[in-house]
């Protein structure tokens, strides 16, 4: 009911909290305009097939990599809404019949134990039009935005193996053509992979090609009639190897630049079975996700008309890495689809199962386990549709930091809280007889594919010290010189004086009141991190990027940040347009906000350590590490190996 | 193949949420409830539908009494299918206390108006368990009927119907127009793809009100109280040797 005039209450609430000018920049999502674009406009002189039906904004403010500058973007406080109660209810009925499917009529404990989705239900996920989500209408799909997609994944991860094998049919397997395709390639391939008559795959990683993509060794060469390219190569740990009709490839090809260099370079290829000379191996037996296709998969010889080069030859790495960035904001909602349903049944356990004559639900280790999970996926569920709403408002977007954040916290998230709600259940989670062990093993991939987070981690750290880089290299070349600077460091001194920074972006205007706090230590929080930053860049200048253990803790202030203001941003929402239990969802805010303050403080502290005193933490670990890797393997005496 | 159906949908608490009374007694607590359409409902659009693609029927119109989320409901059926929708718009109070005595007299007149050759229903509700308006329909349109159907066959001008009653089957031939009640074992209902979810947008819905109809929905009968069902009570246990 709420849903039906949410926009006007929303309007009159916070006009009533005197944050009427927030109207002005209130996010709405057209709900069904095409949107997986990121990065679109990259190859926008190729026949853009879109029609975007209302003139969206280029891009946005790149909100992730401001924060690298101590800036922070009020817009964001608003959370993003669908636009209209139509296209809303449209979305419901989707997941609904959806929701309905996967209970009645997928049967995943099946799925794991055969490894194999049986043709039955391959047919009724084609029939449900679950192959062509982001295609637009015009190609046969459905032509859902980020924000559509994003809802119906909650109802698909309900089962990881279909979850994984529609993924990489349509997130990565012919996303390359979807943003980077020229009209003929759209025509030729998108109708019969949105029905899923074809399925797709992504070819990237090799066997000695895993997270430094650009090390690739599958070549093509072009003939002499430069009209064929002739494929070699073998990839592994291919998702739908087995079973897909069409393969985006990379591969190395020679490439002439403007100087008249040849030079080897990544180009990506559309590839038909039917071209030939490709063959795969065995389905791969894995821990989890088992019922999806893993395959090697090897070309020989496979000819490859010219027209099938997607972009330009040479662009692959970019278009590669343009793929995998569009399509990971979407596990976070993935993950908390899967989370809300677990919470479901872990209530259920514990308001029935009593011990020591009380209800599980009674003790106090129980309720918290209990709270850290609910609020993990509040957190995981808000980032998700903060960035899939932002993904949805603008042609061009910036904001594959936010989605490899969103990708980071949502694995994580999921690996913590399934391990949480298994111990809720005890001894019986770990047989075979309940879905939970499945959950645990199905979510492990989470950290490790799509960019291992270790990689992702750096990935943000790096694209946000490099934004604060060139704002600051006047600034930091100053203070790595203070003799001849003395005035600039004196001022920048005084500034700092103060135990904590000068509070002036009045954030607690823009939110309703009872999140004052939470968002004023949001802005300390972002003034805290840029000084960090500063201190970093002073101490360590460009070799900042050798850091690891450096920039993986600005990755996890970042992190915490963007977490901060999702779930800041939606309880505001939620408590001031009245939704049902808005006072639960302000209380997991202002108690994950509450934690992550206080996480941040400790990071930036063990920063500070590492930065300051040469014999740290860091440097130990580095040690210990490296006198293991000299003795290849265990260096310590066994306990027992001789009497003194 | 120029016959048209109706077909009755409604919109109740979904068969997986459990119920809850409300604190005042006054009714079952529906707010922030999933709802979805009335598992017999569906039984009966896929009916429908089926005899629309066998090319016995033409046209299948869905109707539903209710408030405005009543529509999703009927969105559910263009979805499976169906042509067109008429929603009826009876909400707060009114709906409250609508009964199937009120409803079997809106259907009568939407079957007269539409001139429909049959009118399928689902042979009761999962919310009010009634049972009462499919039967009532009939009556009021003086119209055979067909209750608790598990199989409907077209037969030249007439319908023949497998009835589930106490004691087996029973199969009748009834005459047309009919209206028919749907029993749990007539069809499996399909999915509403999503694909089709889609297409059903440019569906068009009929917006009406109790007032177009000319029927009195005035209360017959008041609740007096609604409670919970009575928690069992732990059996007692038997101990000793059974010989």
């Amino acid at each position: 009911m709420f849903s039906t005039n949410c926009t006007n209450i929303c309007r009159l609430a916070l006009r009533r909290n005197n944050i009427g000018h927030l109207q002005k920049i209130k996010r709405v999502i057209p709900c069904r305009k095409y949107a997986s674009n990121m990065a679109e406009s990259d190859y926008s002189g190729r026949g853009q097939a879109e029609i975007v039906e209302n003139v969206k904004p280029v891009t946005n403010v790149p909100f992730a990599k401001q924060l690298f500058l101590g800036k922070f973007e009020k817009d964001m406080l608003v959370f993003p809404e669908i636009e209209s109660n139509d296209e809303l209810n449209h979305l419901n009925a989707m997941a609904d019949q959806l929701d309905k499917f996967f209970l009645e009529d997928v049967d995943s404990k099946a799925i794991d134990v055969n490894a194999k989705i049986p043709d039955e239900t391959f047919q009724q996920m084609k029939d449900f039009g679950l192959f062509g989500m982001q295609v637009p209408e015009d190609y046969g799909g459905l032509g859902l935005n980020a924000t559509a997609y994003a809802r119906l994944t909650e109802c698909i991860s309900t089962d990881g193996a279909i979850a994984v094998t529609l993924a990489a049919h349509q997130a990565i397997g012919f996303k390359g053509i979807l943003i980077a395709g020229t009209d003929a390639q759209k025509d030729k391939y998108l109708p019969k992979l949105a029905s899923g008559e074809h399925i797709a795959a992504f070819c990237l990683t090799e066997p000695s090609s895993g997270s430094d993509a650009a090390s690739i060794q599958t070549r093509a060469t072009l003939s002499e009639d430069g009209k064929t390219y002739l494929l070699n190569g073998g990839k592994i740990w291919i998702s739908n190897g087995g079973i897909a009709d069409v393969f985006t490839v990379f591969a190395k090809t020679p490439v002439t630049n403007d100087m008249g260099e040849t030079k080897d370079k990544v180009t990506a290829f559309i590839v038909e079975r039917k071209f030939g000379g490709i063959t795969n191996g065995r389905p791969e037996d894995k821990l989890g996700i088992r019922g999806s296709n893993t395959c090697e998969v090897h070309f020989e010889n496979t000819p490859i008309p010219v027209e099938n080069v997607l972009g330009q030859p040479g662009d692959g790495f970019k278009i590669a890495m343009n793929i995998l960035n569009s399509g990971r904001f979407s596990m976070g909602a993935a993950g908390a689809g899967m989370l809300k349903k677990l919470i479901g049944w872990v209530s259920e356990h514990i308001t029935t199962r009593s011990q020591f004559g009380k209800k599980l639900s009674e003790f106090g280790l129980i309720q918290e386990k209990l709270a850290n999970v609910a609020m993990t996926t509040y957190v995981m569920e808000s980032m998700a549709y903060m960035t899939a709403g932002q993904l949805d408002q603008y042609q061009n977007p910036d904001l594959a930091v936010e989605a490899a954040m969103v990708k980071v916290f949502a694995s994580e998230g999921c690996w913590y809280s399934i391990n949480e709600a298994m111990q809720m259940f005890g001894g019986m989670s770990y047989m075979k007889d309940y879905p939970y062990e499945r959950y645990l093993r199905d979510a492990r991939i989470l950290l490790i594919f799509e960019g291992t987070n270790e990689i992702l981690r750096l990935f943000i750290a790096l694209n946000g010290v490099q934004t604060a880089g060139k704002e600051l290299t006047d600034a930091v070349r100053k203070m790595r010189d203070p003799l001849n600077n003395l005035g600039f460091l004196m001022s920048k001194g005084i500034s700092r004086m103060g135990k904590s920074p000068r509070l002036t972006m009045e954030l607690k205007e823009c939110v309703h009141p009872v999140l004052a706090d939470p968002v004023e230590d949001l802005e300390r929080n972002v003034l805290l991190f840029q000084r960090v930053i500063e201190d970093c860049l002073q101490r360590h200048g460009k070799d900042i990027i050798d850091q690891q253990l450096i920039l993986k803790r600005l990755a996890d202030i970042a992190i915490d940040l963007y977490a901060c203001t999702a779930v800041i941003s939606r309880a505001s929402r939620s408590k001031s347009i009245g939704l049902r239990n808005c006072d639960h969802e302000v209380l997991m805010t202002q108690t994950f906000t509450w934690e992550a303050n206080r996480r941040i403080n400790q990071t930036i502290k063990d920063i500070q350590l590492n930065l300051t005193i040469s014999h740290n933490q860091d440097e130990y670990k580095t040690r210990i590490a490296k006198t293991i890797a000299k003795n290849n393997g265990w260096a310590a005496e066994h306990p027992l190996a001789r009497n003194w | 193949m120029s016959m048209r159906v109706l077909v009755g949908v409604k919109r109740v608490i979904d068969y997986a949420v459990k119920v809850r009374v409300k604190p005042d007694k006054m009714g079952v607590v529906t707010d922030g409830v999933k709802h979805s359409m009335n598992p017999f409902d569906e039984i009966a659009v896929e009916e429908a539908i089926r005899l629309k693609e066998k090319k016995i029927v033409k046209e299948v119109v869905a109707v539903s009494c209710g408030p405005t989320q009543s529509q999703e409901t009927i969105r559910t059926a263009l979805a499976m299918g169906c042509d067109r929708g008429i929603h009826v718009e009876i909400t707060g109070k009114e709906y409250e206390n609508l009964q199937p005595f009120h409803v079997s007299k809106i259907l009568a007149k939407i079957a007269k108006e539409e001139d429909v050759d049959m009118v399928i229903l689902g042979k009761q509700a999962i919310d009010g368990d009634n049972n009462q308006t499919g039967q009532m329909t009939a009556a009021v349109l003086d119209w055979p009927q067909a209750t608790f159907a598990s199989e409907v066959k077209k037969n030249n001008g007439d319908l023949t119907v497998t009835r589930e009653v106490d004691g087996g089957l029973e199969t009748i031939n009834v005459k047309l127009p009919a209206v028919i009640t749907t029993d749990l074992r007539l069809n499996e209902p399909r999915y509403a793809t999503l694909p089709n979810i889609m297409k059903a947008k440019k569906k068009p819905i009929a917006k009406k009100t109790v007032a177009d109809y000319d029927v009195d929905i005035s209360p017959r009968q008041e609740v007096l109280s609604v409670e919970d069902p009575p928690v069992r009570e732990a059996g007692s246990k038997i101990i000793g040797n059974t010989v």
